[in-house]
């Protein structure tokens, strides 16, 4: 039941991600374009995520706990650092490049369309060879 | 490449977004981070873990086909990018992502939505560095 409502907080997503348009680079970068072949319905997208996400969460913190778990799991760091940046960077020029996000990407993968899976392949890599590079240089420096 | 504008599903398909991050809060007190889903279903940090964001992954894959039954199309994933650019792309943004410690969905709608520094410098940075990139690919070196 557990992982039934999870699956059904995924389809939500999934749908939300193809209606709005994310899953579909070519729209996703003429939203970018602004010199151009400017199209502005990636804005909707942000609006309208942003606002039901800002009303929800603030309706759900008002609860102790969340359903099935005992407390809300949430980043609490809230330094600006150099890593947080020149990664945020380096995603977009990714981004600008396939015209992919993740978020975008993933409901895709339902299509079965080889160049989603090409994306995600590589996106898969980047996330694994950067995991270990930084777990291997906090081995490496001393505690 | 022109594509249509489509403020109103676009606006529908980022309320489910919102809904879905909202319904993750709720029910796991997690952030919708589709970054932070995929890291976890690779690199697992408990079974539990593991288990409901596969269950989020396999709802979220689900996207494409419910478009289908609603609409009686496929979704169009047009792909302005080539093979090669594409895994150029991701690998780029999974390397920025796990970095940047999320992407839009994470930092452009959750983080925002909470208000985190982090996640405006984080979304500033990559909105413009995605919108610098694409101009450069199409307006300076005419890809």
């Amino acid at each position: 039941m557990r992982s039934f409502l999870t699956f059904l907080v995924g389809a939500v997503f999934g749908t939300g991600i193809v209606f709005s348009g994310m899953a579909n680079p070519a729209k996703v970068i003429n939203f970018f374009d602004i010199a151009g072949t400017w199209e502005p319905s990636l804005a909707f997208v942000m609006g309208g995520a942003l606002v039901t996400t800002f009303i929800g969460y603030r309706l759900v913190f008002r609860r102790a706990a969340p359903v099935f778990e005992p407390k809300f799991d949430l980043p609490s760091n809230r330094e600006l650092d150099l890593r947080l940046i020149a990664g945020s960077g380096i995603f977009g020029v990714g981004w600008g490049i396939a015209g992919f996000c993740p978020g975008g990407a993933l409901p895709a993968l339902g299509t079965l369309d080889s160049r989603v899976i090409v994306f995600v392949a590589a996106l898969i890599t980047g996330i694994l060879a950067t995991r270990a590079v930084l777990e291997f240089s906090a081995a490496k420096k001393p505690a | 490449m022109v594509t249509e504008f489509t403020p109103f599903a676009s606006l529908f398909g980022g309320v489910l977004i919102g809904l879905a991050a909202v319904g993750l809060m709720l029910l796991r007190g997690r952030i919708m981070g589709a970054t932070g889903v995929l890291a976890g279903v690779l690199l697992p940090a408990s079974l539990q873990d593991w288990i409901w964001r596969v269950a989020l992954l396999c709802g979220m894959v689900t996207g494409p086909w419910v478009y289908f039954a609603v609409t009686r199309e496929m979704p169009v994933i047009d792909v302005p990018a080539g093979i090669l650019m594409l895994m150029v792309g991701g690998l780029l943004v999974g390397v920025g992502v796990t970095l940047g410690s999320g992407c839009t969905s994470g930092h452009g709608v959750c983080g925002m939505a909470r208000l985190s520094p982090r996640s405006f410098a984080a979304t500033g940075t990559f909105m413009l560095t995605t919108g610098l990139t694409v101009y450069v690919l199409r307006h300076i070196l005419g890809a």
